[in-house]
């Protein structure tokens, strides 16, 4: 074998890495720096005029203070919510835990919209569920939830499990012999829990808070249905009626918009960094994980009392969603003569843009999920088995889009999409491929994850083996390492699928009419008054979320932990 | 078929040297044994001649061709070695069969060829009724098998084989070496044999290679390693060889001289150029017994007796020198303890050369 050949072979190595840099320098940095530069540089030219105009708008301040307000509120719950119950599922000898978990969870997988609405159909006066069980308020009482503490509460439901989740994870990494040295200097358990424990998971806690300030900050749904009706803008609900308002006319104010919301997730990103650089956490040794705490007598109550969470979180606003889905119109009590499926034919054979959203829906985020796994297998293999400083940037670069709130990469996309592409003189804007755009680079990073994590579990031998067998890296990729990964790479495209399907922050922004997705259409029936249908729909979004969630824990074995969020 | 040239390879990760100008030349069909404590080099000095790192000075050439050098590389792809891992690396969702079929499949071996090759390789190590199974559902050894028949199938110029029996219980390696040897008989590959068990390399290399600290210490055949040690660090790694300064005069031309151990005077084997003055000299257990009557031996207090059937292993720590403790065998009957003096005779020792170890 002669040295130049060797050089082309590592030539082909190269081309695949350089590749894979182009696209997610594509998908995540050309659309930020763009935004960037609207902001400095509206319409090409520099000034300062809009910035001006935008930030000493009252309204601007009085949206960011709401979405503080909302943000902080929603966090606060989340934490106290989330570390609780991350406390019991990880600590205590409670039974039942993979069902409570799946429970538990299933909130962070339902659409924002669709909680908000399931939410507003158990509080309101036309309440079928309180009309059927003879609670409802008098008619024109207001919606306790069309408010602030409304928007705080369902924020906090939401993204408990986010916390939850960073908790046990760092909960199952806590060697167990650092409790049994606690207790056995003498202190009880109580005392162990607070400070030897509680000290020790700061950095998922505080990892935990952070991703919770930016979803919360970020969320559209949620805002959208009760911020909006009592006129209580947040910033992402702002730009969206800017732009929705103004249309593209409004691009250059609502770039500013979006770069401040963009400022204040980035400002969350980076205290979270400034909290955890001041002291070091490292956890010395590695033993597996301990359930120090029997519950003993208290074990009954404290799982009635998880249940009943659930029971609050889950299953009422659930059964008020269905109960409203099922009468012929709103404010009808829910009874056996009054029940109906017409809501349920109408949105599925006789509305045009609901069935059209079912099949954009379906070929989005299937599209992505698979666009994703086909980008991640290689990518990953760059990140987990060929580290280097570049890549590291790399997988930074990956992140960002999810980091940062969704209405972010809309705007951004739309300035990209707006003109005509340069080369290909086509535009994006106003189609469906805006949005696939915007899929496939908010969402890369939950299909890399679990992806990666597959990766690490690999012995890389299997690869090396194959490589002195002859293959070069493509067929490797083809015929070892897909099959090896292929179980990781499957949940990495369902959780795509499943964000994407769920999905109204970036389309709310991107849809055009013929490329409506599921989330707007539930959207545009709520706005339009027409609950029953929007109920309706949502039950059959969250019949899709579950059996897919479902179906994943048939090759849950095969994963690697903590790949299934929903899985204990 | 190839021979394999190591000119002065080094290879650092970050500030450690993991391969310090490691030279040696493997001749073609030799089965040649890297021997050393983990962490001496060999696993990446494997890996180097493999190409899966690129190294940072010398040369590496299998055959006439430069595989490694500063600025060349050719990948691992294009190399035409085998290796078999210590984990074996067999491929969890293929069949037995299609392991070993890869190699040709990516070689671009057609069908009524490859299919007989594969058969070929599967007969050779005896697992022709386990081609349709899985990996998962095979023993250590048959998996270890598995590997060698996958690693053979394509014919490489040159078979790696890394720790390859260190996962397997005691009494399936005496088996697999047996294997090993025949194997190596049949096929005449040239072949490197990474291990840690000296016992291993004895039993089936043709030289051993030792190393400690990314530096190669000795290449030598067994028998040479053993008798003929170069330096204390191997003296002392191979066969437990006991270390001890002498006072030695100059070597006659066949390689004997007299020494002084401790007072005791002895007839040593020296290498020819061996000049008189300070030396260490290194002992072997098969080297020392107790003292008859009428021969004067050094004194040492017994530190421990171990029975090991038919024989005690004997500890002592000599009179004249606390610190320094000798072992040897002894036959049964034996009848002193610990605490006890017993006369120590030298009949044997091999002058290790002046050779400065730095």
């Amino acid at each position: 074998m002669s040295g130049s050949a060797a050089k082309a072979m590592r030539g082909g190595d190269l081309t695949l890495l350089w590749g894979l840099v182009v696209l997610v320098a594509v998908l995540s940095i050309l659309p930020l720096a763009r935004l960037v530069l609207e902001g400095i540089a509206p319409g090409g030219a520099l000034s300062s005029g809009v910035i001006g105009a935008v930030l000493s708008d009252p309204t601007t301040w009085t949206a960011v203070r709401n979405s503080l307000v909302t943000t902080f509120g929603g966090t606060v719950l989340a934490v106290v919510i989330g570390s609780i119950v991350a406390c019991f599922v990880a600590l205590t000898d409670m039974r039942a835990r993979n069902a409570f978990v799946f429970c538990f969870v299933l909130p962070l997988m339902i659409a924002p919209q669709v909680t908000a609405l399931a939410w507003l159909q158990v509080t309101g006066p036309s309440s079928a569920l309180l009309k059927t069980l003879g609670l409802a308020p008098p008619l024109g009482t207001r919606n306790p939830l069309y408010s602030a503490e409304g928007i705080i509460l369902l924020l906090g439901i939401q993204y408990a499990p986010l916390v939850f989740l960073t908790l046990r994870a760092g909960l199952r990494a806590l060697p167990k012999e650092l409790i049994e040295a606690g207790l056995a200097a003498g202190a009880g358990k109580l005392t162990v829990l607070r400070t030897i424990i509680l000290p020790l998971m700061t950095p998922p806690l505080v990892a935990g808070i952070a991703l919770c300030f930016v979803s919360s900050l970020g969320n559209f749904g949620i805002p959208a249905f009760l911020g909006i009706p009592a006129n209580y803008l947040v910033l992402p609900t702002l730009i969206y009626q800017r732009l929705s308002g103004l249309g593209p006319s409004a691009l250059s104010e609502v770039a500013v918009l979006s770069t401040l919301i963009g400022v204040i997730a980035m400002a969350g990103i980076v205290v979270q960094d400034l909290m955890l650089r001041r002291r070091d956490f490292r956890i010395t040794t590695t033993s597996t994980a301990a359930r120090p705490f029997e519950l003993r007598g208290w074990r009954l109550p404290s799982e009635i009392l998880l249940w009943a969470l659930v029971l609050v979180i889950l299953v009422v606003p659930l059964a008020g969603l269905v109960a409203t889905s099922l009468v012929p119109s709103y404010g009808v009590p829910l009874t056996a003569a009054s029940a109906t499926l017409e809501n349920y034919a109408y949105v599925m054979f006789d509305h045009a843009a609901s069935r059209r959203a079912f099949a954009n829906s379906f070929g989005l985020s299937a599209a992505a999920a698979v666009v994703i796994v086909v980008v991640s297998v290689p990518l990953a293999y760059f990140l987990v088995w060929r580290r280097s400083r570049m890549l590291r940037l790399l997988n930074l670069a990956a992140e960002l889009p999810y980091a940062l709130p969704g209405v972010v990469l809309a705007i951004a996309a739309i300035l990209i999409f707006l003109k005509p592409l340069p080369v290909f003189g086509v535009s994006l804007y106003n189609t469906i491929w805006i949005i696939f755009f915007c899929y496939v680079a908010r969402f890369l990073v939950l299909g890399l994850r679990p992806v990666a994590s597959g990766y690490h579990q690999l012995d890389r031998t299997l690869e090396e083996a194959a490589q002195v067998a002859g293959a070069g890296l493509l067929r490797r990729l083809v015929t070892i390492i897909l099959p090896l990964v292929a179980p990781a790479a499957t949940a990495g495209a369902l959780l795509v699928f499943l964000t994407a399907f769920n999905e109204l922050t970036v389309s709310a922004l991107l849809w055009s009419s013929g490329n409506e997705t599921l989330g707007v259409v539930v959207f545009s029936f709520e706005q339009g008054g027409d609950s029953t249908y929007a109920a309706a729909l949502a039950v059959l979004t969250v019949i899709v979320t579950l059996a897919l969630m479902l179906a994943t824990l048939l090759f849950a074995r095969k994963l690697p932990q903590g790949v299934l969020p929903w899985r204990d | 078929m190839a021979r394999l040239t190591i000119d002065r390879v080094s290879k650092t990760f970050g500030n450690y040297r993991a391969l310090d100008a490691v030279s040696m030349e493997v001749r073609d069909g030799e089965f040649l044994a890297v021997l050393g404590p983990s962490g001496c080099g060999k696993t990446t000095l494997l890996r180097q001649i493999a190409g899966f790192d690129q190294i940072d000075d010398g040369e590496i050439r299998i055959g006439d061709t430069v595989v490694s050098d500063a600025r060349r590389h050719v990948p691992p792809e294009h190399r035409r070695v085998g290796i078999v891992f210590q984990s074996y690396a067999l491929w969890p969702h293929m069949s037995v069969f299609d392991n070993v079929a890869y190699g040709l499949k990516v070689a671009g071996v057609k069908d009524p060829e490859r299919t007989r090759r594969v058969k070929e390789a599967l007969a050779l190590v005896g697992l022709e009724a386990f081609a349709e199974r899985r990996p998962g559902l095979l023993s250590g050894g048959q998996r270890q098998r598995v590997a060698l028949a996958r690693c053979l199938v394509t014919e490489p110029s040159l078979v790696l084989l890394d720790e390859p029996l260190a996962n397997l219980d005691v009494h399936l390696r005496a088996a697999m070496e047996d294997e090993f040897a025949r194997f190596h008989e049949r096929t005449a590959t040239t072949m490197i044999y990474i291990t840690h068990d000296q016992a291993e390399a004895m039993a089936l290399a043709d030289r051993i290679a030792v190393m400690d600290r990314g530096r190669l210490l000795q290449i030598a055949t067994p028998s040479d390693l053993f008798r003929q040690p170069a330096n204390e660090t191997v003296a002392r790694f191979i066969g437990e060889g006991m270390v001890l300064p002498a006072e030695v005069g100059a070597a006659d031309s066949e390689g004997r001289c007299h020494g002084r151990i401790y007072g005791l005077e002895v007839s040593l084997r020296a290498s020819p150029l061996q000049k008189a003055g300070h030396a260490k000299v290194c002992l072997r257990a098969r080297d020392l017994a107790i003292a008859g009557p009428g021969q004067t031996g050094l004194s040492a207090h017994i530190v421990r007796t171990v029975y090991q059937g038919g024989f005690f292993r004997l500890e002592a720590s000599l009179v004249r020198a606390p610190d320094v403790t000798v072992h040897l065998a002894v036959p049964e009957p034996f009848h002193h303890g610990p605490g006890d003096v017993v006369d120590i005779v030298v009949n044997d020792g091999w002058v290790l050369p002046a050779t400065t170890e730095s």
